[in-house]
């Protein structure tokens, strides 16, 4: 069966993008745009792979990594987290609040693939 | 009793006014013979006792302005020496202390509004997402084979869509890095107090027309609500006062119609007048905006080129601060002074953004035989707006500033551009 990703994310193009690459690559890709209601997705079909965006409407990426690392039924998710900046603090933020890789936009098609890939593998 | 009253009480037993009491309060000016015997006697101290504090206040902020700044190689135990010594030099270093916190303290909230302007950040964001957009999907079309042609046809579209969303954002941000801040904001300058409030009127002054007019001038700004500094009410007294030369040159109710007869031409209104030209480009730009007349913009420069005023219109402005394009007919006109110059200019960026400007430089205030004459220059910009039978007209590239310029290979050119420079 194919792995899963879930992907969060408000860009509609990038979200064209991004699932075009992991669906031709295998992956089952469901997308979500809304941060309010992100956990509770989360949690009804937890995936294999979260790739999610920092900017959203509703929540922030970083309440939605904390809310999930927080809840036993999602704690274990591989996140890889999308930041439009890459300055060290944000870095920091990331990695305490527990995202698995943390990628800066723009990013590299081949380089999302392989680090999605390489999550799903852990 | 409040401590204002308490203080001109005593300003006014002692026979000084209260600001100058406030000087002394505060150090800045030293006092001796009848004031500070006076003021001794009304206070009820020693004469020492009022002179030893001064000194000691002095003394102490001369103290803490060496510690802030301490570098090794000053001696501290001699600032009471120093301050003996040489008072005017000791009050010269704590007001200059006093200074560099001040403009630390502005530095610092200008770098904090910067990091935290919503405006910024959300054209940035947009910025950012639309690269991203463009780079994962149009590195999907050349990097993968046997992409079906409506997966190609969606893809091209998305980079079409991102590319027009890119042009929004930069301009949103090049617009935000040039336009002046809003009135109110921390860290305006005293043109931009003055300009914010102008541009809150619509450049038209009710208050300063007709024969018979409700202020004068000075009383309109000094009644004008914004503007906080001195500076900036000084400015505003200036341009108010020549608003209003321009006022009785060119009556309202006559100049309002000749101007939409002659299709707003500055040189017809001239002659039709018997005005100097530079007269009539800042009527027009004056005119109210909610008569019907086509939005016009404004700039007044000096002979140096550093921007007086700005009146902004329909996409049209000018950074100040003495980093504005120089292609500008603005400052072209400076080298000829009484030579008016008509040009139709375009900004870079698609679509092109054209105005038409009219532009002439002469020579302000009484002349002399002993001092050069102070030139200054006057521009009136008109958006969207042709060469009279000229449409095909190749318009001249300008631009904003340097900095936010794409032009790769402009003569002009005094300092690199933040963006990239591709062919505009």
């Amino acid at each position: 069966m194919a792995k899963r990703v879930l992907l969060i994310e408000d860009e509609p193009n990038i979200i064209e993008a991004i699932s075009f690459i992991l669906s031709r690559d295998g992956w089952t890709v469901h997308t979500h745009s809304d941060g309010e209601t992100a956990n509770a997705r989360i949690r009804a079909t937890p995936p294999d792979v979260i790739i999610l965006d920092v900017m959203l409407p509703g929540k922030s990426g970083y309440d939605i990594l904390r809310d999930l690392r927080e809840d036993v039924g999602t704690a274990h998710l591989p996140v890889l987290m999308l930041t439009a900046r890459g300055q060290t603090r944000d870095r920091e933020l990331a990695t305490r609040l527990g995202a698995t890789r943390f990628m800066t936009k723009p990013f590299s098609n081949a380089e999302v693939l392989e680090t999605v890939r390489a999550l799903a593998d852990q | 009793m409040d401590r204002r009253l308490k203080q001109a009480d005593l300003a006014a037993a002692v026979g000084i006014s209260a600001s100058y009491l406030n000087l002394i309060e505060h150090d800045r000016r030293r006092i001796g013979g009848k004031v500070l015997n006076d003021l001794a006697r009304v206070l009820g101290v020693e004469p020492a006792q009022l002179s030893d504090g001064a000194e000691g206040v002095l003394l102490d902020r001369l103290r803490g302005a060496v510690a802030s700044r301490l570098t090794g190689t000053v001696d501290l135990g001699r600032a009471e020496d120093f301050a003996t010594r040489f008072p005017g030099w000791a009050a010269l270093v704590v007001d200059a202390e006093d200074r560099i916190a001040l403009l630390e303290a502005r530095v610092a909230a200008l770098t904090d509004r910067l990091a935290h302007d919503p405006k910024l950040a959300s054209s940035l964001h947009e910025v950012i997402s639309a690269v991203t957009s463009i780079r994962a999907t149009s590195s999907i079309l050349v990097n993968s084979e046997n992409i079906d042609r409506d997966w190609q046809g969606r893809f091209h579209r998305n980079i079409y869509d991102d590319s027009q969303r890119l042009t929004e954002a930069s301009r949103a941000l090049t617009t935000f890095l040039e336009a002046p801040t809003q009135q109110g904001a921390a860290g305006l300058s005293p043109l931009d107090e003055a300009e914010g409030f102008l541009a809150g009127l619509g450049f038209h002054v009710p208050a300063l027309e007709g024969a018979d007019p409700a202020l004068t001038p000075q009383a309109a700004a000094q009644a004008a609500t914004g503007p906080r500094s001195l500076a900036a009410r000084d400015i505003l007294t200036a341009h108010l006062i020549r608003y209003r030369a321009d006022a009785v040159a060119l009556p309202l109710d006559r100049f309002a119609p000749a101007a939409r007869a002659a299709r707003y031409d500055p040189a017809l209104l001239a002659t039709e007048f018997a005005v100097p030209l530079a007269q009539v480009l800042r009527r027009l730009a004056h005119l109210p905006d909610d008569d019907g007349h086509p939005p016009m913009g404004l700039v007044l420069c000096d002979g140096a080129g550093g921007i007086r005023m700005v009146k902004e219109a329909a996409g049209f402005t000018l950074p100040r601060g003495g980093t504005a394009c120089p292609l500008w007919p603005l400052f072209a006109a400076l080298s000829q002074p009484g030579q008016p110059i008509r040009a139709e200019v375009a900004l870079p960026g698609a679509p092109v953004r054209r105005f038409l400007c009219y532009a002439v430089a002469g020579v302000e205030g009484p002349l002399s035989f002993d001092a050069p004459g102070l030139v200054s220059s006057v521009m009136l910009v008109l958006p969207d707006a042709r060469l009279p039978g000229l449409a095909a007209a190749q318009p001249r590239p300008v631009g904003l500033a340097c900095r936010v310029c794409p032009r790769p290979d402009c003569a002009a050119r005094r300092e690199p551009s933040i963006l990239d420079t591709a062919p505009a």
